[in-house]
Parts: C-alpha cells; structure tokens; sequence
C-alpha cells in the first residue's frame, strides 16, 4: 500500500525540475526534452488520479498526451534542424532573431 | 513491499531527472531521460496501467527518444557553453519553483488521508483486463477524438518532412 499522495509528490517533483532545467539549459535539444519531462510528470498525475478515481478516463487521457507528444517531437526537431541549418547554432542565447 | 518497489524506482526516476539537468552533453542528457522513462513505466505498471506502461517504453523510451538521440548525432550537438544565462531565470524562476514545489507538497502530505492508497495488481478494474477495458471506452465513447489523432499525426510527418527537407 502506497498512498496515492506519494505518487503525486514524485510527479510534482520532477515537474520542477523540467521547469529548473527548462530555465537553466541553453541548449535547444535539452530544453526540449525538459518539456518532455514536464509532460511525463503530468502523466504520472493523470494515471494516480485515474487509480483513485478507479476509471480508465484518466489513463486514455495519458494515450492522447503520449500522441500528441509524439508529434510535437517531430515537428519540434524538425524546427531545431531547420534552426540549425540556418545558424549554425544550438544555444538558445544565439537565437535572438527577434529580440528587441 | 509496493513501497519498497516505488522508492526503488522513485529515487531512481529523480536521480534521472537530476542528472539531465547537471549533465553538459546532450546525449547524456537524453539517456538520462531514457532511464527516468523507464522507471515511469514502472511505476505506471504499479497503479494498474499495464498498457500505458507498455506503450510509455514503446512510444517514449523506444520511438520518441530515439528521435532525440538521432537529432543530436545529426547536428553533431557538442557540449553546451557555459553562459550566465537570463537573470529573471535566476531571480524569479527559480524560487517560483521552489514555491510550487513546497505548495504542492504540503497539499498532498495534507489531504493523504483523502487521497486514498494504491494497491499493486489489476486494482483499477478485477473484472475485465486493463487493455479491454481501455479499448472499450476508445472505440465506443471517444472514436471521434481517436480519429482526429490520426489526423494530427498525419499532418504532423507532413510537417516535419516539409521543415527538415532542404532547401533548393
């Protein structure tokens, strides 16, 4: 027995440290994978909630996300691949195209 | 003994996280997120999810991250140069962070008594599978949604193929 209250810790967790990382990176590669990793913890809370609830809402929701994850990945590294070719660059403080 | 299996994988899908966040190489960093992927699977299997469990190795751990890993060796990424960064990261961000987390916390140590204990095994359901009954609700109830997913996804490798394609 483990209180679904953990679960949801663990997820809360690792939601900020996607956000520290997400705030810290410079490199575009690894800042997309924080986001990742945020959408992972939210997962977690999703099928926690769908154990609680004793419905499988919960954990179609999850499919869905994991869909839709799939593919903002692509098209996301197709954009950093499309950056790259046009700046020779992967550090986030380079791509100030359109700052100011 | 669920407990002992959760910290297991607790300590170890945080220790994942971390090292994505202090490592300097980006493949390191994918891999890393790799093993956080894998404990998630994991975990997901102890709350009855044993589909999603599956399909978080397949589609995460397996297609999503191989894409990533592919994308760094493609780009010949190096390791990240060190800079100071965005101040209002630093000053806002930071504690901001650091708030949610301890709000967060204390909410769910709070009402861990109302939120219940989670029981290994197919706890969600005793009659039927998880796969059926999961498959029940998505071809019945939410076919539309599933439907227009495909369309997402076809749009999404049109997508893709047009941006990564090179220009003439």
């Amino acid at each position: 027995m483990v209180p679904i209250a953990y679960y949801l810790i663990l997820a809360a967790v690792l939601f900020c440290i996607g956000i520290g990382s997400f705030l810290i990176k410079r490199n575009i590669i690894t800042i997309f994978m924080s986001i990742e990793l945020m959408l992972n913890a939210v997962n977690l809370t999703f099928v926690a909630f769908a154990h609680q609830w004793k419905l499988v809402h919960g954990q179609i929701f999850v499919f869905f996300v994991m869909v839709v994850a799939a593919a903002e990945a692509a098209v996301g590294l197709a954009i950093i691949i499309a950056i790259f070719r046009a700046r020779q660059t992967l550090n986030v403080d380079q791509i100030n195209l359109m700052k100011n | 003994m669920q407990l002992v299996l959760f910290l297991i994988f607790a300590v170890l899908c945080v220790a994942g996280a971390l090292n994505l966040l202090f490592q300097r190489h980006p493949i390191n960093s994918a891999l890393s997120l790799v093993v956080v992927m894998m404990s998630l699977a994991v975990i997901y299997w102890t709350l009855g999810a044993e589909f999603l469990a599956a399909a978080q190795v397949i589609v995460y751990a397996g297609a999503v991250m191989v894409l990533f890993v592919f994308v760094v060796m493609l780009l010949n990424a190096g390791e990240e140069e060190r800079t100071t960064g965005s101040r209002a990261a630093y000053i806002a961000g930071i504690p901001g962070v650091a708030a949610i987390l301890a709000l967060l916390t204390y909410i769910f140590m709070h009402e861990r008594a109302a939120l219940g204990d989670a029981t290994l095994g197919g706890s969600l359901n005793h009659t039927t599978s998880n796969i059926t009954e999961i498959s029940r609700v998505l071809f019945t109830e939410l076919l539309l949604p599933f439907e227009v997913t495909s369309i997402l996804i076809l749009v999404a490798i049109l997508g893709a193929v047009v941006l990564a394609r090179k220009e003439q």
